[in-house]
């Protein structure tokens, strides 16, 4: 029933965090919240599929 | 300078004595329904047209104070078409389909609510609510069955064996009447349901908005329009709505903590809107602070007892989800009580109802939920995400989709068991538990559109392919090609339609069951169970 993938989907994982960190690196707080949120909204979208998106919500709230 | 006019009374009934307040006992009626507004004046015309009497009871005698809900939607329309109020309301009404989303001064969304032609009643008008209400009036005073009682009060409410007692304050004093049915059309704040002890389920939001109906002449399209944090109301949103007589409705979002009272004060509401209107001269001719609710009762019918409209269900405003969804309830309601008092079908029937229109208001609550978190985050973080949306919106389509600043009222698709399942594939837009859509077609006496011909009966839908089939007794056919000629083809199309086919359309118009090819027993079976007689 899972289909959120967790195992590494990138072929350079440390370069995928270095972009995300560039693009909060000088931000204020509320920019970052602001930047996050229309980050979560693209990328939500471009898989498209409300059951990962759920899997994903939870997981998130599981590990925080 | 302007001023708030006195709220106006548009229509000013007077109240009567009934042979009922003499009575020595209790008199009996078949359907007594409380409350004179848009939903319970459509239910005593529907039921007079299929011959059932029934007695309204209204504390009021006037209609006018303020326009309330403005847009009615085509499903409605239709169902008015029907009780011969469509062409009327159209007329008086300004017509509407387009609607545009503005993040401050600049266009981010809009919406086409009937991209495709050949039918016959638009996708909305708007309508201030008293005109609506005075033409149901004045058609209902024209029918003998109806027995419209003004200044009659429901004080209480009593479950017998077989039947309801009401008891009714008049200027005159109080008296007792007894209904097989008792139909609560007294909306949001419901005294028939006070009486039952009946709470709603759901939540109230806290966001406070104001509502204002100003005269004034404007050069703006007749297209709904509304802004998030526009440059006029920073922060907040707002909507500019055209009605007839060259009134505008104007909502301002105004925040959880804003004082009702305050609001309301013309030193409050008018440099708010002359800082939307500029140096526009204008006229208010209603204001009303607003907080909403979106809830439903858990079940429409308590024994003989039936909720239809504000007193079973209520949202918020932003998807005209309330009046035109209690007309669809009353459309609902009215032929399956016709049927039951007819002893045509079981009482059980009337459980279709309450699943029917149960499911209609969850769809409401949940678009009007939905359109409420998006105008009004709740929380900072819900703000934050909310205008990501806004800002991706000029540079993403799909986020353009997710702006909502309210889904507007469609009619809604029934999952139910009168429905009997579709045993071949069909495409094109007509679908089974939906009402049938409109098609230009032609007869003998020239352009017809289908809706038009279509009575308060089951009826069935067939596509002439060679000599007409013997229906089943009482049920009427139109045949298509025959009787009704698709020269344009665009019936065709909506229902998919080949040579033999036949469709099945309750009294509400909602398909039922269809056929590639008639059978006789199928369209029995399928009325059965309609009729909720299937065993």
């Amino acid at each position: 029933m899972t289909v959120l993938k967790t195992e590494n989907g990138f072929a350079n994982p440390d370069a995928a965090y270095e972009a995300l960190v560039e693009a909060h690196r000088r931000a204020s707080e509320a920019e970052s919240a602001a930047l996050n949120a229309r980050l979560v909204l693209i990328l939500s979208n471009h898989i498209g599929d409300l059951a990962v998106l759920k899997e994903a919500i939870s997981l998130a709230r599981k590990a925080g | 300078m302007n001023r708030p006019a006195a709220n106006k009374t548009v229509y000013q009934f007077g109240y009567r004595r009934s042979a009922d307040q003499d009575a020595a006992k209790p008199a009996r009626r078949p359907v007594v329904i409380v409350g004179a507004g848009p939903v319970g004046l459509t239910a005593a015309i529907d039921l007079a047209k299929r011959g059932i009497p029934a007695v309204i009871l209204d504390d009021a005698d006037r209609i006018g104070e303020g326009s309330r809900a403005i847009c009615f939607s085509k499903r409605s329309l239709e169902i008015m078409d029907r009780l011969g109020l469509g062409d009327r309301l159209v007329e008086k009404g300004v017509v509407w389909q387009l609607g545009k989303v503005f993040l401050g001064e600049h266009q981010v969304y809009s919406f086409d609510l009937l991209p495709e032609t050949g039918h016959r009643m638009p996708a909305f008008i708007n309508l201030q609510q008293y005109y609506l209400e005075g033409y149901l009036v004045e058609r209902a005073v024209e029918l003998p069955l109806i027995d419209l009682r003004w200044r009659n009060r429901v004080t209480a409410v009593g479950k017998h064996d077989g039947f309801v007692r009401l008891t009714i304050e008049t200027p005159e004093g109080q008296y007792e009447l007894d209904t097989d049915w008792c139909l609560a059309c007294d909306g949001a704040r419901s005294k028939v349901r006070d009486c039952l002890g009946l709470k709603f389920e759901g939540h109230t939001f806290e966001e406070r908005f104001l509502i204002a109906d100003v005269k004034m002449s404007a050069e703006y399209p007749t297209e709904r329009w509304f802004w998030f944090d526009p440059p006029f109301h920073s922060g907040q949103s707002a909507l500019l709505h055209r009605q007839p007589d060259n009134v505008w409705r104007i909502d301002l979002q105004l925040g959880p903590d804003a004082d009702p009272e305050e609001e309301k004060k013309p030193e409050r509401v008018l440099p708010r809107l002359e800082r939307m209107l500029g140096e526009r001269k204008f006229e208010l001719e209603w204001v009303s602070v607003y907080r909403f609710n979106c809830a439903r009762l858990k079940k429409f019918l308590h024994g003989r007892v039936i909720f239809v409209g504000d007193s079973a269900h209520q949202v918020s405003p932003f998807g005209a989800r309330g009046a035109n969804s209690g007309i669809q309830d009353a459309e609902n309601l009215v032929w399956k009580l016709a049927l039951v008092l007819n002893g045509e079908a079981p009482e059980s029937l009337l459980e279709s109802y309450d699943l029917e229109r149960g499911q209609a208001a969850d769809e409401n609550i949940g678009h009007s939920t939905r359109s409420t978190d998006f105008i009004a985050p709740r929380t900072k973080q819900e703000r934050v995400l909310r205008n990501a949306v806004l800002q991706l919106a000029p540079h993403a389509a799909f986020a353009r989709r997710m702006v909502n600043s309210g889904r507007l009222s469609v009619a809604s698709e029934y999952d139910s068991p009168l429905t009997t399942p579709d045993r071949e594939d069909f495409g094109g837009s007509a679908r089974l538990g939906l009402p049938v859509p409109d098609a230009p077609l032609e007869d003998s006496g020239g352009k017809r559109f289908l809706l038009q011909t279509l009575t308060e009966d089951f009826q069935l839908l067939y596509v002439k392919d060679g000599a007409r089939p013997n229906v089943p007794e009482g049920l009427r056919m139109t045949a298509i090609g025959e009787d009704l000629i698709d020269r344009e083809g665009i019936f065709t199309q909506r229902f998919d339609a080949t040579p033999g086919a036949a469709y099945l359309l309750r009294p509400d118009h909602h398909l039922c069951a269809r056929m590639r090819s008639y059978n006789g027993n199928r369209i029995r079976d399928a009325l059965a169970r309609a009729k909720g007689l299937a065993k």
